[in-house]
């Protein structure tokens, strides 16, 4: 009775998981699917520590589970709610390497119960099957299962170790990091790992149970290896892509324990994680493989080095002009970037906006889908500053704008508004949907320095004749512009 | 050969799940917008706490003496409730903000 009722409780998990998935890629029904899905977990988790046995046992050590429980709850929401909105992604990350190290833990613990079956037995026979087991349909059974513990393993280590550096490059405390020969090197490493597991899987004794240790620590490198080299501005790509491979760690963890609501979470957010990544790839107009070799990080000075574009003359803008060159246009386009959030002026950026709108201006913002430091990135950090929804424009939408725009006010953004993704089939670049913004009557572009962005390329609308620069960061530079506005 | 086929056998429901789950998982997120990339990552990476009830399962049948399994088993169960937990949180507040001006 017990038990079905527990099977009743993973149904109702993962029903709710897809359709807590469905609902969260509508904008009307995203907040609630996310409810839906939060709800059902927690009916899976409380069915499996109240419902679950095995052998007609019950699990124990109520004290642990509930301390743990506890301990990563109050974390947890503390963590979720203090963070800055600018901080989320590197947040998102961390959670997920979380869940990545959960994953492998499990597998060290279940590999823990292995081994000690192991050295009870004469572990000196060859062929560790031979020693526990007798039919060779369960060794076969026994065989799948250590497999499952290795991919449990390897995955979610990987996951963890992964997420742990997108983390660390996000808040800017890691660099990249590539040394001559790492893609080659990390081929290696990977297969050597693949292999030693497999190896071990079909031949494990008591005398090689060091190897099991030996694969959790390369796959750690492995990890840090494999993010190291891609550039932060991809760390989006890369942590839709390691929330996939935890994905099919806790499908392992089903796979395990033959639970069922493990079973397709995991694999559910595997695949969806999957497709989701290559979404993003195709926002930015790369392929998978490219980020996954990591081939965009890797070339990226070869790229830049082998740019030697004109450095033609630039012009700069005064503030005052800047400001009166605002206020007396019909309309003006905002286009947020990478510069905007680092500089965490969206507050001030909507301040303008008001200011600008008391006086007659038609103010709206124009929202690449990859602006910032991960697609939607943009459009959470205006709403924190309380923009209006419905003043930001979508790319299709803007680049109709453009035309009939006085002035586009570029702060922060680069390769978003390069021309050269059009018109020049040799730039990196080239086919990426671009924001049209060179279509409009004037362009004030706020930059730090005149500096390549992450392309690592020149960007010719910088040298264009509408176009002036106006040098700062964004949210000083933006105060001055507020100041200079309200005096006039 | 056989012993394959036999295992693929046994664990037949388990195969249908997975080929199933992964084409639901493609078309449940098939036509998302790209502004809403993040906050869906972010509650799929919540969703993947799931693993957290393997880590109650693990703590729960550990032997009380046995202290390396049940510490490891602690961490276990404390990361994956902060992926859990933290995941959701984090994206009710992205979707919120979303929502606000709606």
């Amino acid at each position: 009775m017990e038990l079905s009722l527990l099977t009743v409780c993973y149904l109702i998990g993962s029903l709710t998981f897809i359709i807590g998935l469905k609902m969260l890629s509508h904008p009307d029904s995203a907040r609630k699917g996310n409810l839906v899905a939060a709800v059902g977990m927690t009916i899976a988790i409380l069915g499996t520590i109240f419902l679950y046995e095995e052998e007609g046992k019950k699990l124990g050590n109520y004290s642990w589970i509930f301390g743990g429980l506890f301990l990563g709850t109050v974390i947890g929401v503390l963590a979720a709610k203090k963070v800055k909105m600018t901080a989320m992604p590197e947040m998102v990350s961390l959670f997920n390497g979380m869940g990545g190290a959960c994953a492998a833990l499990i597998s060290v613990n279940e590999f823990g119960h292995i081994s000690k079956m192991l050295t009870v037995s004469t572990a000196d026979i060859p062929g560790w099957h031979t020693t526990i087991i007798v039919s060779p349909e369960e060794s076969v059974n026994m065989i799948g299962m250590v497999i499952t513990i290795f991919l449990g393993l390897i995955i979610g280590t990987v996951s963890f170790a992964g997420s742990m550096i997108a983390w660390g490059k996000l808040n800017g405390k890691v660099k990249d990091f590539a040394f001559p020969g790492q893609q080659v090197f990390n081929l290696i490493l990977l297969a050597g790992t693949l292999i030693t597991a497999g190896y071990l899987a079909f031949n494990l004794t008591a005398n090689n149970v060091i190897l099991f240790y030996i694969i959790a620590i390369a796959s750690l490198i492995y990890g840090v290896l494999f993010v190291l080299p891609i550039g932060g501005a991809d760390m989006p790509v890369v942590i839709s892509l390691l929330n996939s491979f935890t994905g099919v760690a806790a499908a392992c963890g089903g796979f395990l324990y033959d639970n069922q609501v493990m079973l397709t979470g995991g694999i559910l957010v595997g695949a969806a994680g999957t497709l989701l990544t290559i979404l993003m790839c195709k926002a930015m107009n790369r392929s998978l493989t490219n980020v996954l070799i990591g081939s965009f990080g890797g070339n990226k000075s070869s790229a830049s080095a082998a740019q030697t574009g004109p450095q033609g003359n630039y012009k700069e803008i005064s503030l005052s002009d800047a400001a009166v060159c605002m206020c007396y246009a019909n309309k003006v386009i905002i286009v947020p970037g990478y510069g905007l959030a680092v500089a965490q002026a969206q507050h001030v950026c909507h301040e303008l906006e008001k200011l600008l709108e008391e006086k007659g201006v038609n103010v709206s913002y124009a929202i690449h889908p990859v602006a910032g430091r991960m697609p939607g990135h943009m459009n959470v950090l205006l709403a924190e500053a309380d923009v209006s929804y419905d003043k930001l424009q979508e790319m299709e939408q803007a680049n109709d704008e453009f035309k009939t725009t006085d002035v586009v006010l570029v702060l922060g953004a680069n390769d978003v508004v390069n021309p050269a993704a059009k018109t020049d089939a040799s730039s990196p670049i080239y086919g990426m949907p671009i924001l049209e913004v060179e279509q409009a009557k004037t362009v004030i572009v706020n930059k730090r320095s005149m500096k390549p962005g992450y392309a690592g390329i020149e960007n010719e609308l910088f040298f264009q004749p509408k176009t002036s620069m106006l040098f700062g960061d964004a949210k000083a530079a933006l105060q001055k512009l507020v100041a200079e506005i309200k005096s006039l | 050969m056989e012993t394959i086929l036999n295992w693929i056998q046994s664990h037949i429901d388990i195969i249908y799940i997975v080929i199933l789950s992964v084409f639901l998982g493609i078309e449940v997120i098939g036509r998302v917008p790209s502004v809403l990339h993040t906050p869906l990552m972010s509650g799929a990476i919540a969703i993947n706490g799931v693993v957290i009830i393997g880590a109650i399962i693990v703590m729960g049948k550990v032997e009380p003496g046995n202290y390396v399994a049940l510490i490891i088993g602690f961490l276990a169960v404390i990361l994956g409730t902060l992926n859990v937990v933290g995941g959701f949180v984090v994206t009710d507040r992205m979707l919120e903000m979303f929502k606000k001006k709606k």
